[in-house]
């Protein structure tokens, strides 16, 4: 029984290590393309590599928020609750890419031009939805350990659920940049849609009374 | 034949000097139109243009810039052309299925000599010059470009447009056997853009042969492009298969897609935002080293050429003909 127990927990490192270098894959790609790019003038990133970097960060973000909001339905698809024990990793990785891409909107793209900041989140939608976005998941990230989670009891539940409305947020934010190829965006949105619409579609059964069994 | 020798401008046509010497004058009026004009209706047609010239050391002073160049690689590989994907890197991955020879152009509309000629005959008795010209993009970066051609205005004459000739409208190709982003419908194909008779015959309106002393490649609008350095990118149609003299302002293709984001004349101005993003600044893509930290530049009024270009608009409201 001990044994087993044990072996369970070496296998939940195992995974939780892996899914670990999974998260961290595309950042250390990035790097060292951005390494290559620093030290050689070409590191692939194309001929506006701020650009390539803004997307790839917030491509990440994007993708791995979506990850974080797959796992309550996979568990109940698969039954597999340990998947649960992936889901704050999933998210925090989410802030960190978010918050790079973030980084080097202010620091690579705007370059100095600061007063930028304020007059894009007051009047370009898609900045505006992006940072409300990355304000939104702060509060998320900050209560993400076992003594928040358990000082906020029921609270913490609550608050969480504003995930929901920062995935919408983050895929407008992307909707919102296209010119005209909305084919990208379109997938991630309809991804989401079915993640949130699963949810409001399990909601609404436990809702109805079942008829009990005679 | 020399840039001197291709400014020979009859001496009747040179702007009086008291218009001359006014000329910033109407540049700084056109920067300060108040926002109110934005509540006005809108008209289907822009107002006839002013009859106005600029002196030729005016114009010269605006067919080169000795600002640092855009690499030929960064030219060739970051390039806006959805019949190629939408990709900034789809056209250069794509240059080897468009055919630019042999190529010709279909030329109609208000015009004494219509008719589809082959490229070669489009530019016989024409020597390809150098300019190099600023290329603002819509998107908000830029380049400077080495842009091998000649003026717009010395092919169109050839075909003698008529007095009804108020527009000139433009078509790409739109092949799918050659161009696999014509697939998937970003936009409302053939590409077409359009420019006023009197902006199409400026003598920096530029038809695009070549880049960088080379023949143009694909994926930057082989063999025969537009270069308009004075409006966002997407007005420097590519790959040109058909030129129309029409009397109505023709349909162009980001403006039918998207009216309120792309104006028919779209000329680069920093004051007029795109409805989703600044138009006031630009990351410059130029020179040889990283560009991890291109410098972020103020957008110029009409890119720069404000001296040049700026009276053709005297007296238009450019907020509402943005």
């Amino acid at each position: 029984m001990v044994l087993k127990v044990a072996g369970a927990a070496r296998g939940l490192v195992a995974a939780k290590t892996l899914v670990h270098l999974l998260c961290l894959a595309p950042a250390a790609w990035l790097g060292w393309r951005i390494w290559l790019e620093f030290s050689t003038g070409d590191g692939g990133l194309g001929a506006d590599p701020v650009a390539a970097i803004e997307h790839e960060l917030g491509i990440w973000a994007l993708r791995l928020l979506l990850a974080t909001l797959a796992i309550t339905p996979l568990r109940h698809w698969t039954g597999q609750t340990v998947l649960l024990r992936f889901r704050r990793m999933l998210g925090l990785y989410a802030f960190a890419y978010a918050t790079l891409h973030l980084t080097a909107y202010l620091v690579l793209d705007l370059r100095g031009y600061w007063a930028q900041v304020f007059e894009d989140i007051a009047e370009r939608p898609y900045i505006t939805v992006g940072m409300a976005a990355w304000l939104l998941l702060v509060p998320l990230a900050l209560t993400s350990t076992k003594a928040a989670i358990r000082a906020l009891g029921r609270n913490w539940a609550r608050l969480h659920k504003l995930v929901y409305a920062i995935a919408v947020l983050a895929v407008l934010h992307f909707w919102w940049l296209v010119k005209s190829d909305i084919r990208e965006p379109l997938l991630y949105a309809a991804i989401l849609a079915v993640l949130l619409g699963w949810r409001a579609w399990h909601a609404w059964r436990r809702r109805v009374p079942r008829p009990r069994a005679a | 034949m020399s840039l001197r020798d291709a400014l020979r401008i009859p001496s009747a046509e040179i702007t009086d000097e008291a218009v001359y010497m006014d000329r910033r004058r109407i540049v700084a009026a056109l920067g300060l139109s108040p926002v109110l004009a934005l509540s006005g209706c809108a008209e289907a047609e822009p107002p006839p243009p002013p009859r106005t010239r600029v002196a030729p050391a005016a114009l010269r002073s605006g067919f080169s810039t000795a600002e640092p160049r855009t690499t030929y690689q960064d030219i060739t590989t970051y390039n806006n052309f959805y019949e190629f994907g939408t990709g900034k890197a789809d056209p250069s991955r794509a240059r080897k299925t468009l055919r630019a020879s042999p190529w010709s152009v279909r030329v109609g509309g208000h015009c004494a000599k219509p008719g589809r000629v082959p490229l070669e005959t489009l530019l016989a008795g024409l020597t390809p010059t150098e300019r190099v010209y600023r290329l603002r993009c819509v998107e908000g970066w830029s380049m400077v470009i080495p842009w091998l051609g000649v003026p717009l205005a010395d092919v169109l004459k050839k075909f003698g447009p008529t007095s009804k000739a108020k527009f000139v409208a433009f078509t790409t190709l739109a092949d799918r056997a050659q161009m696999p982003g014509i697939a998937w419908p970003s936009i409302d194909w053939p590409y077409r853009e359009g420019l006023r008779i009197d902006e199409a015959m400026h003598p920096l309106a530029f038809l695009v042969t070549g880049l960088y002393g080379k023949a143009l490649p694909q994926q930057n609008g082989a063999p025969l492009r537009l270069a308009v350095p004075w409006k966002y990118g997407f007005k420097s149609i590519k790959s040109i298969v058909a030129i129309d003299f029409v009397e109505k302002r023709p349909e162009t293709s980001w403006n039918d897609l998207q009216p309120s984001e792309y104006g028919f004349f779209s000329n680069v101005n920093p004051d007029v935002d795109h409805p989703r993003w600044s138009q006031k600044t630009e990351r410059r893509i130029a020179g040889t080293g990283s560009k991890l930290f291109a410098d972020r530049i103020p957008t110029r009024m009409f890119n720069g050429y404000g001296e040049q270009v700026a009276s053709m608009y005297a007296g238009l409201d450019l907020r509402k003909w943005f």
